[in-house]
């Protein structure tokens, strides 16, 4: 007989070991598609790897790609830690990147020392703001944020068409729906020359960096654990529970506003629709899989980028599918999850001394 | 007393994990017999009776249980049907029942086919009231189970047992959550079933009814039977030495002059759901120098008056005043701040974060101190410290101080609770069910903790169904019944009872 049993305590190996093994399982599981799509497996993998590892320039696109990735992973983890589902981190984004774009265009004109904080204080207000409002609805109304953050993502998705059309459409545009670019003064300066990869990254590090040693180490960050982890012994503690709540969802948002910033004043330049492929949902992934640790949201940011600019390069190479990033990033996902439900408890073999027959 | 046979548990043993439940018991049942199986909490009353239930599977041994013709057959172990089909019957301290269904059809189900419950009803109500008839239990079939009575549930519970013609009944603390009189009665009725060739094994720790009503005691200590007994030769000095290995000591409850008053409330109302979950209006005093406790059934608005002391719950009506002070502004922060240490009933709910460590639980209550903070920032080293010496000083054990607090045993989870309340010199103390699901050591430990602050100057007040608590600890005791409080100026027994029931003394 075999009984399932949680185990006493998840060890440091379990925790670190498990998303890892995910991440390769996921990897492995993508071949049988592969095999499918007709294209030899050895050689794709290797083609995927030199995607991102291959030269200066594929690294830089993968560091890219997991910069907005770290800002709306950090967005999910916060949150999830105090027990709070923000879904909402796309449309949070996007407000934090339209406010980014209504500063930035030329409706203030500053040098960049001045200029570049504004954008990112308002647009980090924004995203805050956008969250605020289905925190305020959870805890004075009890309406579920799930529903109210997922849902207010369409709304802010229409709001942004309307403003591409109206009050920030670029007047030289030749009529496309996009924002006039920001200032040469409004950008987050490269890194490196002739590279994508930007200073967004190097906030997005800081950003990771600060959040782990506030959950650890403020009075703050034990309050989020605490409510998170058993409100009713937070509240019977003393600890204002709706009031941690509140300013998890302010950092959670503005964290989501910021990957809009990064992404539109150090990347893009100017604002489209389609600025996001779904930053915020895959945020939730990178969380996930980071186990709600921002430290491990680095890695899993930059994983699941590897994935996506991996697969491109793939695809490209072997003709196959770049939808087979997608899978890998899902059945990853899945993979940890189950390698989540092994993390807590074990399977013990249990011996049934057998009694005497009827 | 007829000396035939019809149960047989041989060499039981099971182990969780590291933990022994049961090691080697052996116990036997005779026709007509009420058996009392006695033990503190966690000797393994429980796991043994869930093996003879088939709910656990035992490592070792046997179970062999008598069948028509008296022969002796092994049980199939492991399997609750194989159970019922030998005639054995458990009524859970848990009731299990489904509160939207009536009487009657929770008493079929599972009994009969479901194809069957809607034709044979008239049949099946006919045999419970046989049953009822001859047993004495009696409750209404045909009102929905939810706006029954704990008691008039409990029966029938039983009733669904007895339906499916059970030899052997097991009752899992079944005066748990009865008034005095209502278990009488239970006892009454379980009387006349055994006359009548039923066998009886009840588990319980209150020694009283346990001499009353038992033919036979047998008390499991750490998972082993250490003693069996026949009642009329058995008191209960010697019981309780056999249950805990030692004698207890009554706890010393000097006489001390009540002093200023540290906590009242004045017409304090609280909504609920029901009479039973609210408060009415209710005046209530606590002075220095006094424990004040409050008798009562469980959910007779306990709840909601530890919830107004604890600042969980905001009163709609009345003032409570700290001191001298009248709190404004109701929430548990408030309280702490004014010198109330609570201890929650539900302490795995209300009293720990789980999954934080334990030194961090310890210093959850005052997290603006400059000792656990500076400038918005954890002071590790002092956090620790203060965990080591807290958990010295409490013989609070573990896996340590780092470890989540989940991982403590429930006695060692209430000592944490303990730690953290007495270390502030609380003016007010609330315990609510301080001892409940903890052994009689750690019992011990929480009578002689408040007590010691009843001398040094403290006001407890203490919320308990355990009436020999309240006995033994309070200087007064007031009557909490369906969100009201009466003055009981009584100690007797049957008179408290008759109040906790809501009948005039």
């Amino acid at each position: 007989m075999i009984r399932v049993e949680p185990r006493t305590a998840p060890s440091r190996l379990m925790k670190i070991g498990v998303p890892i093994l995910s991440a390769v399982i996921a990897l492995a599981l993508a071949a049988i598609p592969l095999v499918f799509a007709g294209a030899a497996i050895g050689p794709a993998y290797v083609e995927m790897f030199k995607g991102v590892f291959g030269s200066k320039f594929a690294f830089s696109e993968m560091l890219t790609r997991a910069t907005p990735l770290i800002f709306t992973g950090l967005a999910a983890a916060l949150a999830f830690r105090a027990r709070l589902w923000n879904i909402g981190a796309e449309g949070q984004l996007y407000l934090g990147a339209m406010a980014a774009v209504a500063i930035g265009t030329g409706a203030v004109e500053a040098p960049a020392v001045i200029l570049l904080p504004l954008i990112i204080l308002f647009g980090c207000m924004a995203g805050a703001a956008g969250m605020a409002v289905p925190a305020v609805l959870k805890t004075r109304f009890g309406a579920d944020e799930v529903v109210t953050t997922l849902l207010l993502n369409f709304i802010i998705l229409i709001f942004l068409q309307y403003m591409l059309e109206g009050p920030l459409k670029d007047p030289m545009g030749l009529g496309w729906p996009q924002s006039s670019p920001i200032l040469d003064q409004g950008m987050l300066p490269p890194l490196m020359e002739r590279m994508r990869v930007h200073s967004g990254l190097i906030i997005a590090l800081v950003c990771a960096g600060v959040a782990q040693f506030m959950l650890a180490r403020s009075v703050w960050g034990f309050k989020l654990r605490a409510v998170g982890e058993n409100a009713f012994a937070a509240r019977h503690a003393g600890i204002r529970v709706n009031r941690t709540l509140l300013s998890a969802a302010l950092v959670s948002g503005a964290l989501a506003g910021m990957a809009g910033v990064s992404e539109v004043a150090g990347l893009k330049g100017y604002l489209t629709s389609d600025l996001s492929p779904g930053f915020g949902y895959t945020g939730i992934v990178v969380a996930m899989l980071a186990g709600l640790s921002p430290a491990g949201v680095v890695a899993a940011a930059v994983f699941i980028a590897s994935v996506f600019v991996g697969a491109d390069s793939m695809s490209r190479a072997m003709g196959v599918s770049s939808y087979l990033a997608d899978l890998v990033v899902s059945t990853s996902l899945l993979c940890v999850l189950i390698g989540g439900f092994f993390a807590r408890f074990r399977f013990v073999r249990v011996k049934v001394r057998q009694r005497a027959a009827s | 007393m007829t000396a035939e046979k019809v149960l047989a548990l041989k060499g039981l043993s099971k182990t969780f994990g590291p933990v022994v439940a049961n090691s080697d018991v052996n116990l036997d049942l005779h026709r007509g017999e009420v058996l009392a199986l006695l033990g503190e909490n966690g000797a393994g009353k429980t796991t043994l009776m869930n093996m003879l239930f088939g709910h656990y599977m035992p490592d070792a041994g046997s179970v062999e249980v008598a069948d028509q013709g008296g022969h002796f057959r092994p049980l199939q172990l492991g399997h609750p049907q194989a159970a019922i089909a030998a005639g054995i019957g458990m009524v859970h301290q848990h009731f299990t029942l489904a509160e939207n269904l009536n009487a009657l059809d929770n008493i079929m189900l599972g009994a009969e086919r479901l194809s069957r419950l809607r034709r044979d009803r008239r049949a099946a109500h006919a045999k419970v009231q046989k049953i009822m008839l001859s047993s004495g239990l009696s409750a209404p079939l045909d009102v929905p189970v939810g706006r029954l009575t704990v008691g008039e549930r409990q029966r029938v519970e039983i009733l669904k047992a007895l339906y499916r013609d059970v030899d052997i009944l097991v009752l899992d603390e079944p005066t748990a959550v009865l008034t005095p009189q209502e278990a009488d009665t239970l006892f009454e009725n379980i009387g006349a079933m055994t006359r009548d060739g039923l066998s009886v094994i009840f588990i319980s720790h209150k020694l009283r009814e346990v001499l009353a009503f038992s033919h036979r005691i047998a008390v499991l200590r750490h998972g082993v039977k250490v003693g069996e007994i026949a009642s009329k030769d058995a008191d209960e000095r010697m019981i309780a030495r056999m249950m805990v290995g030692a004698d207890t000591p009554e706890p010393d409850r000097p006489v001390l002059a009540p002093g200023a008053p540290v906590l009242r409330l004045e017409k304090v109302s609280v909504p609920g759901r029901s009479r039973r979950d609210s408060l009415l209006r209710v005046d209530l005093t606590v002075h220095r120098h006094e424990i004040l406790g409050i008798a009562g059934i469980s959910g007779n608005g306990q709840g909601a008056l530890a919830g107004v002391i604890s600042g969980m719950v905001r009163p709609t009506g009345g003032r409570v005043f700290i001191g001298d002070a009248k709190i404004a502004n109701h929430h548990p922060s408030t309280m702490i701040d004014a010198g109330v240490g609570r201890i929650p009933e539900d302490r795995h709910r209300d009293g720990i974060v789980g999954a934080m460590s334990v030194a961090e639980n310890m210093v959850i209550e005052r997290l603006g101190d400059p000792e656990v903070q500076s400038r918005g920032l954890l002071r590790r080293e002092a956090i620790q410290s203060h965990a080591e010496a807290l958990s010295t000083g409490h013989d609070v054990r573990g896996p340590g101080t780092q470890a989540p607090a989940r991982l403590l045993s429930g006695g060692n989870i209430q000592k944490l609770i303990l730690a953290r309340v007495f270390e502030r010199q609380p003016r007010l103390i609330l315990a609510n069910q301080p001892t409940r699901g903890l052994d009689m050591g750690a019992a011990a430990e929480v009578a002689r903790r408040l007590l010691a602050a009843r001398s040094r100057g403290a006001g407890v007040l203490l919320i308990s169904e355990d009436l020999d608590e309240i006995l033994s600890l309070s200087d007064r005791i007031l009557v909490i019944h369906d969100g009201e409080l009466t003055e009981a100026d009584t100690r007797d027994r049957e008179a408290l009872g008759l109040l906790m029931a809501g009948e005039d003394a």
